[in-house]
Formats: structure tokens, C-alpha cells, sequence
């Protein structure tokens, strides 16, 4: 599965919004943390503020908030905005759809897509952020195991340089 | 583009005024709880089951069995929800799991944290029976108990689950 570029900024961004919803963020700031052009990043932010996803302050201290609800919005009503998963193009065409083979393949990447789509319809903000600080914790906790290791392992080779 | 997601600000939620204090107990079933596991069922799934219920109640809701369990969440004397499971044991190799086959919570107690309690007791109950991982299955169309499974922490699985057409 792989999202549109203007998609995944889409999600970086309300994620980070939502992270801290009473803060202003700059287009700027998220940009450089993403490392995208803030020229780019402000139609994907134009487009969810469009939406009532975020809303923009002018003057100092300006930027963005989250305007919506966390426990609400889903993966799914971000992405929507964006592109639309799994709809086939009418005008477009594949080799060999009509054949038994082809058109043994679409029901299989069909199943794939109906999987993919209730994954991100049943995932809201609050639950990724849930997953973030999880993954964020874990990270945390392994890099301190590490770092105790080579510790130790220094502590048992005390003559070779680490 | 798209139009605005719906429920994308949310909107005002109607509580049962006890679940909603939080004066909620979650203990095992009794057989007076059954007609009000009835009547949740029936109204979330239009569809009423007293024969099947009375059947779960008799295989889940006696305690005979250690790793079965059959919970409710009663909330002003009245049950506004309930939880069933059981422990299952290597399922085409998977080790000693929580199994949780249903969950519910009558949509007027929704929003009040019934469901998180439910499937929290009946999580307690598995790791006293000495199993460390839970499971479920619904449709992928269930969006609203999916994303309750989810807000809990619960991710894919391993396990696919399959199905064909039985011919006659």
C-alpha cells in the first residue's frame, strides 16, 4: 500500500496537530520536520483547513491548530480528501482484465483493498497517537537495553576500545 | 477533492445518565441479567436470539469453566452491556489465547467508557487464567467496534480468517 505524497503529508501534518491541540504550529516548522518544501506543504494544509480538519491564525505566533475531534476522525477522512482508494479509473484499462486470469487477479487485489480501506476507516487520530507514544516508548526502553549492554560489554572487555 | 468528513468535529453524545456518572459495576452474568443481554442484542442487531443467548448463558455464564467468562456492566441496577470470551488453545498451532467473541454496550450508555471497563475486566480475567495475548474477528464493515478494538491498542493479527460458499 503506498499513499500519494500530498496524503501522507496530509496525515504528518494533522498528527502533529493533534499531538497538541491547543498549540499554533507553522507550515514552516512542520516542513523542515518532514523536510518538504513549505510552499507544497501549504496547499495539502490550505485543503484540510477547506475541510475543518485545521485552523490557520494569521500574524505572530500564527499557523495552524487541530480543529477537530481526535477520537472521531479517522485515517480514512483524511486520506478522502486527498485520493481515493481502490477506485477504479474508468478510462483506464488493464492488459488482459478480461481474461479468466485477470480477472481472477482483480478479485485478489480487491480482497487486498477492501482490507486496506477498513483498516483506515476504523483507525482514528487518538488511536495513532496512541500507537505513536507506544512505538515512541518501546524505541525508549529498547535504546536504554542497548545502551545498558554496551555498558556492560565495556565493563567485560575493559581493554578494548568500544 | 473531496466534501468534509461528517463526523469530523464530532457532535453531542447521548449518555445514560448512570454510565455516564460512571457508576458502573462489571461482574459476571446471572440469569435475571439474561432478558437485558436480550434486549442489547436486539437492538444493535435488529435481530432477537432468545434461544441462542439462552445457550451462550449456558455454556459461558454458569462459571463452571475457568477460562470462560461472560461479563456485564450494570449501571443504576439496570445492564447496559456486556463482554464474552474464553481462553482457546492452539488453533491451528497458536498458543493458549483470549478469545473475545462479543461485546456490546446499549447505544444509550455508549461514550462513557462501558466498553473500555468490559473488555479491560475480561482482559484481567484471561491473564489470571495465565494467557498474555487477546484475539477477536468481525467484519471489516463493523467500523464502530473495530474502531473501539483499535482505541484499545488491539492491531492486526497473524491470523487470516477465511471463508468459501458450501455447495449443496
Amino acid at each position: 500500500m503506498r499513499l500519494q505524497k500530498n496524503t501522507r503529508l496530509a496525515l504528518y501534518s494533522v498528527l502533529e496537530f493533534a499531538s497538541d491541540p491547543t498549540r499554533h504550529i507553522a507550515a514552516a516548522e512542520i516542513a523542515e520536520r518532514y523536510d518538504v518544501s513549505a510552499h507544497h506543504l501549504s496547499k495539502v494544509l490550505s485543503e484540510l483547513a477547506r475541510a475543518g480538519i485545521v485552523e490557520s491564525a494569521r500574524g505572530v505566533g500564527g499557523g495552524y491548530r487541530f480543529a477537530a475531534n481526535a477520537r472521531r476522525l479517522t485515517l480514512m477522512d483524511v486520506i478522502q480528501l486527498f485520493e481515493d482508494l481502490g477506485a477504479a479509473d474508468p478510462g483506464r484499462r488493464e492488459h488482459g482484465e478480461e481474461t479468466p486470469v485477470g480477472r481472477a487477479l482483480a478479485v485478489v487485489l480487491s480482497e487486498i483493498d477492501e482490507i486496506a480501506k477498513s483498516t483506515f476507516a476504523t483507525i482514528t487520530l487518538a488511536t495513532m497517537l496512541r500507537l505513536i507514544e507506544r512505538q515512541s516508548a518501546a524505541q525508549a526502553a529498547a535504546a536504554a537495553g542497548g545502551a545498558v549492554s554496551r555498558a556492560r560489554a565495556r565493563r567485560a572487555r575493559p581493554g578494548r576500545a568500544t | 477533492m473531496k466534501t468534509v468528513p461528517k463526523n469530523a468535529g464530532g457532535g453531542a453524545v447521548r449518555r445514560a445518565p448512570a454510565a455516564a456518572t460512571g457508576a458502573v459495576a462489571i461482574r459476571p452474568v446471572r440469569a435475571a441479567d439474561l432478558d437485558a443481554v436480550v434486549a442489547i442484542d436486539a437492538r444493535v442487531t435488529g435481530i432477537p436470539k432468545r434461544d441462542y443467548w439462552r445457550t451462550v448463558y449456558a455454556r459461558y455464564g454458569a462459571g463452571r469453566h475457568a477460562g470462560r467468562q461472560f461479563l456485564v456492566a450494570a449501571a443504576g441496577g439496570e445492564v447496559v452491556g456486556f463482554v464474552i470470551g474464553e481462553v482457546r488453545d492452539w488453533e491451528f498451532g497458536s498458543p493458549p489465547c483470549g478469545w473475545v467473541f462479543a461485546i456490546d454496550v446499549h447505544p444509550d450508555a455508549r461514550q462513557a467508557g462501558v466498553g473500555a471497563r468490559l473488555l479491560a475486566a475480561i482482559c484481567a480475567g484471561f491473564r489470571r487464567a495465565g494467557v498474555d495475548k487477546v484475539r477477536t474477528m468481525l467484519s471489516r464493515d463493523n467500523h464502530l467496534i473495530l474502531s473501539f478494538f483499535r482505541s484499545q491498542g488491539m492491531m492486526a493479527g497473524p491470523f487470516i480468517p477465511l471463508e468459501m460458499e458450501l455447495s449443496p
